[in-house]
């Protein structure tokens, strides 16, 4: 706890590795010292975040802009504790995170065994099809990496350690999201970007500083997607707490479908997942232009440029789920 | 604590218990893990729903594939959008990407726990078989029947009209259930050794995941690679029951298939046992 990174300003975030869900392992070596000094959770002429005022009035966008900044400064305190954590154990770390590559590796070795017996698939060739898959597979895991332990939340509400989380002077949001954070999880950015990288170097593109620039933009748009994905499926169990697996069919299910073209799917998939749940402006709308394919609904191409404004839009609906969710909850009492 | 030449539990078992109150005994175990599974009725309905979208997805890359090819790897359109959704319906009753007592047993080993149960009037393996037995049949009424049923709802499933072969499937899926059983009380054991089984576990999972026909059917995959995985365990667990279902396995095919797997079950099962009297002879017990 000693060397915990102090800056000026903002009150200590508490204590994040001790009581983590009361797993034995929850504090890494060297983390574990004396309690904080008093005075903390109740600091008076200190900033508090905002998010631990029951939200009577609105907040104002200083407020706002102070809690944001807690909770990337929380966010990072929690995961850099876990990533000594995870470190410790260096052997036990490497082949997890092999095996992470090799599982999310599957899907794609699905898609090349199909290609041993056909030329194309709904009329996409091999590259085209990695180009999305590639392009899906690094969005959905930097969302994963960065927001991946989400899904705990029903077990937290069910058995009652969210409460540890709401009296820490810390957003929710980042404690949770930080918890047991999974720098395993790299394996599956690192294979996302592999396929990314096979689909660029094969295909055949008439290259333009805008179709180059939209590769990148396509992927944080799309993490942006998948995370307030994961913080509107953690949103929805603090109302239906076992219901974690809902929320894979959204998160997983939306990675394994935008990672085959929409000619594969039936029109009215693809009106779901364009209109209802916007996961078509992850790869399929911005990846179809750069790759000068039709779309599948005859939308206007203009919508390739449009994901951006999507993911904030959907950030924002996320946030506004998870703020009714954390309102809605009621500690189990036990 | 170490436990001497004898291992306790089945002599036990043979002196005091007299036969049927062994096989009420686990039967009542068996019912247990299916009570217990069957507690969790949310969880089991949001299961569904993940099955059922997974199900969809696949059934439209199959689709768009078996357009391409008509007749691929042996099955027709209808059967291959069958089999993926034999393989929701399968995905949990078979524990192909693991997720049934292993996590416990494990556990209990590492605590030392597991001294408790090597105690008890009744024999370690088959006690946790019979719980994960009773687990199967919870998966497969609970996670297995509604998804089937929606994708035959939603596409035209080449599935059977007459009772017969839905008894060989059974048969079938039970001998599966059998041989993943068999696999994961193998991997579980290594913990006696190296404490932590967590990636003996993923390697285990990987491999049920792939060598099963989760992915794609095993029939589809290139020349030597295809034929090693037809002979591994692991295509007990939905390639067989499967083909079974899909009439591709009848009169001596049917016989060959169960032999397969009765084969399996019982070397698999055997190295259990040989695995667990070493463990239990020489391995320190962690905790006493």
């Amino acid at each position: 706890m000693d060397e915990r990174p102090r800056t000026g300003g903002s009150p200590d975030p508490g204590t994040p590795p001790r009581t983590a869900g009361g797993r034995p392992y929850a504090d890494g070596p060297g983390t574990a010292g004396p309690p904080p000094p008093t005075g903390h959770l109740r600091q008076a002429d200190g900033p508090r975040p905002a998010e631990h005022q029951r939200p009577t009035e609105h907040p104002r966008p200083a407020d706002r802009l102070r809690t944001l900044r807690s909770g990337l400064r929380v966010y990072g305190l929690i995961a850099a504790m876990w990533m000594r954590s995870t470190m410790t154990y260096r052997a036990s770390f490497a082949i997890t995170a092999l095996g992470n590559l090799a599982a999310t590796s599957f899907d794609f070795v699905v898609i090349l065994l199909m290609f041993t017996h056909v030329d194309s698939l709904a009329g996409y060739s091999l590259p085209e099809i990695a180009l999305l898959y590639g392009a899906a597979g690094t969005a959905f895991g930097l969302a994963d990496l960065a927001m991946g332990s989400m899904d705990r939340l029903g077990r937290r509400v069910r058995d009652g350690t969210l409460d540890t989380l709401l009296v820490r002077p810390a957003p929710v949001l980042a404690q949770v999201a930080a918890d047991r954070f999974a720098l395993r999880r790299l394996g599956r950015i690192t294979q996302g970007l592999l396929v990314l990288g096979y689909a660029l170097l094969t295909l055949d593109i008439a290259w333009t500083p805008l179709k180059a620039a939209m590769v990148p933009m396509m992927l944080l748009s799309g993490a942006a997607i998948f995370a307030s994905m994961f913080v509107a499926g953690a949103a929805f169990q603090f109302v239906a707490q076992d219901a974690a697996e809902v929320q894979n069919s959204f998160t997983y299910g939306g990675n394994t479908l935008l990672q085959y073209p929409p000619t594969v799917f039936a029109k009215d998939l693809v009106r779901g997942v364009t209109f209802v749940v916007p996961l078509a402006f992850v790869n399929w709308l911005p990846a179809l232009h750069v790759l000068g394919r039709p779309y599948p609904l005859d939308l206007p191409h203009w919508l390739a440029f449009t994901p951006p404004l999507v993911a904030a839009l959907c950030c924002a609906l996320a946030g506004a789920a998870w703020r009714a969710g954390l309102r809605t909850y009621r500690s189990t009492g036990s | 604590m170490r436990f001497g030449a004898s291992a306790p539990d089945a002599d036990i078992q043979r002196r005091f218990l007299p036969k049927e109150a062994v096989v009420r005994l686990y039967a009542v175990v068996a019912a247990g893990g299916f009570r217990r599974y069957a507690t969790y009725r949310v969880a089991t309905a949001a299961g569904v729903f993940t099955n059922t979208v997974f199900g969809f997805i696949m059934a439209y890359t199959y689709i768009a594939l078996w357009d391409e090819r008509p007749q691929l790897g042996g099955y027709d359109l209808s059967q291959a959008v069958t089999y993926v959704w034999l393989g929701q319906a399968l995905l949990m009753t078979c524990a192909m990407m693991g997720g049934g007592f292993e996590d416990e047993l494990i556990e209990r080993i590492r605590t030392g726990d597991i001294a408790i149960d090597l105690y008890r009037p009744a024999d370690l393996q088959l006690w946790w078989l019979a719980g994960d037995l009773g687990r199967a049949a919870f998966h497969l009424l609970g996670r297995g029947v509604v998804p089937l049923l929606l994708g035959a709802l939603a596409f035209d499933l080449a599935l059977p009209a007459s009772p017969l072969p839905w008894l060989a499937f059974l048969t079938a899926v039970l001998l599966g259930v059998v041989v993943s059983f068999a696999l994961r009380y193998l991997a579980a054991l290594s913990a006696f050794w190296l404490m932590d089984g967590a990636g003996v576990l993923q390697i285990t999972w990987l491999a049920g995941l792939f060598f099963s026909g989760m992915l794609l059917p095993l029939t589809l995959f290139p020349g030597a690679l295809g034929e090693l995985a037809r002979l591994l365990p692991w295509s007990s667990l939905l390639q067989i029951p499967a083909d079974v279902l899909l009439g591709k396995r009848t009169g001596w095919g049917l016989v060959h298939a169960y032999a397969f797997q009765v084969g399996w079950a019982a070397a698999l099962l055997g190295a259990g046992r040989l695995v667990q009297s070493a463990a239990t002879r020489r391995v320190v017990v962690q905790g006493g």
